[in-house]
């Protein structure tokens, strides 16, 4: 991945960069050279395009320019096709403290609920290939234990399968419920151990942090395990909104199928 | 010698119990009954008081304190991070029995002019009591007009997490007769309405100098650093010295360039981040131009300042300023420009940026760091943003380019160690 410079859309590595010619990159620099005699009467600062994707170089610099995210480590998430109100979602809890990363507090908090959406839905419509991420030895039984929570559940500890909300292929439904497959294991597995610590909240009532207080640790290692491994579907997209009837009572889902 | 000794002990004895009873004397008055108040309750309904209320209560950034991450505007409940331990803000809704509900104006009056609870102990000056006793009469009845026509909101005290001794409250009748001095603002004839109007502003309702001036040992600010700039306690931001004459911190700035901060989060010198950020956001941008005018008119006749002494370069300056330059070309240079003039309404110049030059260089070196959106304002609803560079850049890295722009162009001020860098790169965003 090219290392994100200050202008994204410009962003060209710096090692690159030294390899661009002079001309050119005196068309981009043009005030560097405002100073010198040679210069215009009127100094031109840098033309800066007026895009979307130009004004949150804060986002793009972790998250990617389409939001790949960092697909090696999984520690940037990808946002790109998750689905816009659940990333307009995460924004707000973010700016509520209900999620809980410093950084991403301190971004987003200035902005207004527009603004987020706006954000929201850039990343909701990027197109960026799925990438595979290595996935920790995992026992086979722990794969097993983890295809049965996700298809069927466990009915004794009352958890319900993941499908049954993140839709039959596991890829979302719109517009708020994201899709597990596709993802780094360390991700799944971090986002499940926040819901338990209480570090990644939602409204109430919030019915993802039930589920994962109802699964044992070696259930989220099984769980995450068997979703990062799993063959990606050939449509990624997030079905179709109100294809699913969630189980369970979610403050997120307010007014979109919030489930009985 | 024995009577002497005995004198002496029973002297020292009664100055002991002197000085207990002067600390724990109940201050100020008995609290008021609503109904005995001398304000009616109908003239507090009245739509025009609450409407000024709600304005100077914006112009005051109560909410900013006194709302929790999440939590309803004026409920409380939020700590505020101060070198004495975390003091956890109240609830102004009128709710009776945990918010302002059974409080008089004459009780909410003492509060804001004196500093004195209803139970007539001595309020913490996290309580910014020490501006506030600025305002007259007539708008701190709006302000409080305003918060009884809000919803009521229960919400249980938070308790306040302070270290001993300052956890004792009976201490600050001490410290109130070392450092406050109540009264509101009197106008000073010699100058134009628009000058006191932002005196009146700017020391009072907007209490700038809470941030803007370096604070002593016992958390005070010494009236003859009034606006001169300093680190905020407990924060790790920097604010600057307010005055735009020679050496102050906003030196060059017009006061349209003021005006432009205040009223869309960016001027032409520089833009609002970190803690001021916040304050555009929630506060500044909704205050009348007339009076942004006014705060503008105020700090542009502050006086000059003494030329800072060149501090000493640390070892090694000039091999991190000469890495600095490859690490701005790479970069900074695409948003900032070479010449470090940034891009007029976009990008801050960092040629002459008082967050650049400031002392501590606290501000660039977290800036760098942190990277962000500048405030989402009603002019500027969709800012442009910095990337952060906490991950891409090491500390010497980050002490090369900030060491860099403290130096380049018109830019001199001392450089920065990577220890300076290490220290805040964990620091808490606020």
């Amino acid at each position: 991945m090219d290392t994100p410079l200050a202008c994204p859309t410009r962003a060209t590595s710096a090692r690159r960069l030294r390899r661009v010619p002079v001309l050119v990159l005196s068309l981009l620099l043009s005030p560097a050279f405002a100073a010198g005699p040679a210069a215009a009467s009127s100094p031109a600062a840098p033309s800066v395009p007026d895009t979307l994707q130009q004004r949150i170089a804060a986002c793009v610099a972790c998250h990617g320019t389409h939001g790949e995210g960092s697909p090696g480590s999984g520690f940037f998430p990808r946002l790109a096709g998750k689905p816009a109100g659940y990333l307009a979602r995460q924004l707000a809890d973010f700016q509520g403290g209900l999620r809980q990363y410093a950084p991403m507090e301190y971004t987003v908090r200035g902005l207004s609920p527009d603004y987020l959406r706006e954000i929201a839905e850039y990343f909701a419509a990027q197109q960026v290939p799925y990438a595979r991420s290595p996935l920790p030895p995992v026992p086979a039984q722990a794969l097993r234990r983890g295809e049965q929570l996700v298809t069927q559940g466990d009915a004794a500890r009352g958890v319900p399968a993941c499908a049954r909300c993140h839709g039959s292929q596991l890829t979302g439904v719109r517009p708020d419920i994201p899709g597990l497959v596709g993802l780094p294991y360390d991700y799944v597995s971090a986002q499940l151990g926040a819901w338990r610590t209480h570090t990644r909240a939602t409204v109430a009532p919030d019915c993802m942090a039930e589920v994962a207080g109802r699964l044992s640790t070696s259930d989220i290692t099984a769980v995450s395990a068997w979703l990062s491994s799993r063959e990606l579907p050939a449509d990624m997209h997030a079905q179709e909104a109100g294809s699913v009837q969630p189980p369970l009572h979610c403050g997120v889902l307010a007014g979109n199928g919030a489930g009985t | 010698m024995k009577w002497l000794l005995r004198v002496l002990s029973i002297a020292i004895l009664l100055a002991l119990v002197l000085l207990a009873c002067w600390l724990l004397r109940p201050l100020g008055q008995v609290p008021v009954p609503r109904s005995a108040s001398a304000v009616g309750e109908a003239s507090l309904r009245d739509p025009a008081l609450i409407a000024r209320g709600a304005a100077l209560a914006a112009a005051g950034d109560c909410a900013a304190c006194h709302t929790a991450q999440g939590g309803v505007p004026y409920a409380g409940g939020r700590l505020l991070p101060t070198p004495f331990g975390n003091i956890a803000t109240g609830n102004l809704t009128p709710d009776p029995a945990t918010g302002l509900g059974d409080w008089s104006f004459e009780d909410f009056w003492q509060a804001l002019h004196s500093g004195i609870g209803r139970q007539r102990e001595p309020l913490y000056p996290a309580f910014p009591y020490t501006s506030y006793t600025r305002l007259t009469r007539d708008d701190a009845l709006a302000i409080y007009a305003y918060l009884q026509s809000l919803p009521p909101v229960h919400r249980t005290d938070t308790p306040d997490e302070l270290a001993f001794p300052y956890s004792v409250r009976r201490l600050l009748v001490a410290w109130r007769a070392l450092y406050f001095r109540e009264g509101t603002y009197q106008p000073d004839p010699q100058r134009t309405a628009t000058w006191n109007r932002g005196a009146y502003l700017v020391q009072g309702l907007a209490h700038c100098n809470e941030c803007h001036a370096p604070r002593n040992a016992l958390g005070a600010v010494l009236p003859d650093r009034f606006l001169a700039g300093g680190e905020i306690p407990a924060q790790h931001w920097y604010a600057p010295d307010l005055s735009t004459q020679a050496h102050g911190g906003l030196a060059g700035w017009s006061a349209q360039d003021i005006v432009d901060l205040l009223k869309t989060g960016q001027s032409a010198r520089g833009a609002a981040f970190g803690p001021m950020a916040d304050v555009v956001r929630q506060s500044t941008q909704h205050i009348g131009d007339d009076d942004l005018h006014a705060i503008a008119d105020y700090l542009s006749a502050l006086p000059a300042r003494a030329s800072p002494l060149a501090p000493p370069a640390p070892p090694g300056a000039d091999q991190l300023v000469q890495q600095g330059k490859d690490v701005y070309r790479q970069r900074c240079a695409d948003c900032h420009g070479a010449d470090g003039r940034g891009v007029p309404g976009i990008y801050p110049p960092l040629d002459g940026n008082v967050s650049v030059i400031e002392p501590g260089a606290i501000n660039a070196i977290r800036m760098v760091l942190l990277g962000g959106f500048a405030p989402g304002t009603v002019a500027n609803p969709r800012p442009y943003s910095m990337p952060p560079y906490a991950q891409q850049l090491d500390d010497t890295e980050v002490a090369a380019v900030v060491s860099y722009i403290r130096h380049a162009w018109g830019n001199r001020a001392g450089a920065v160690s990577p220890q300076d860098v290490g220290r805040y790169r964990h620091t808490p965003e606020d």
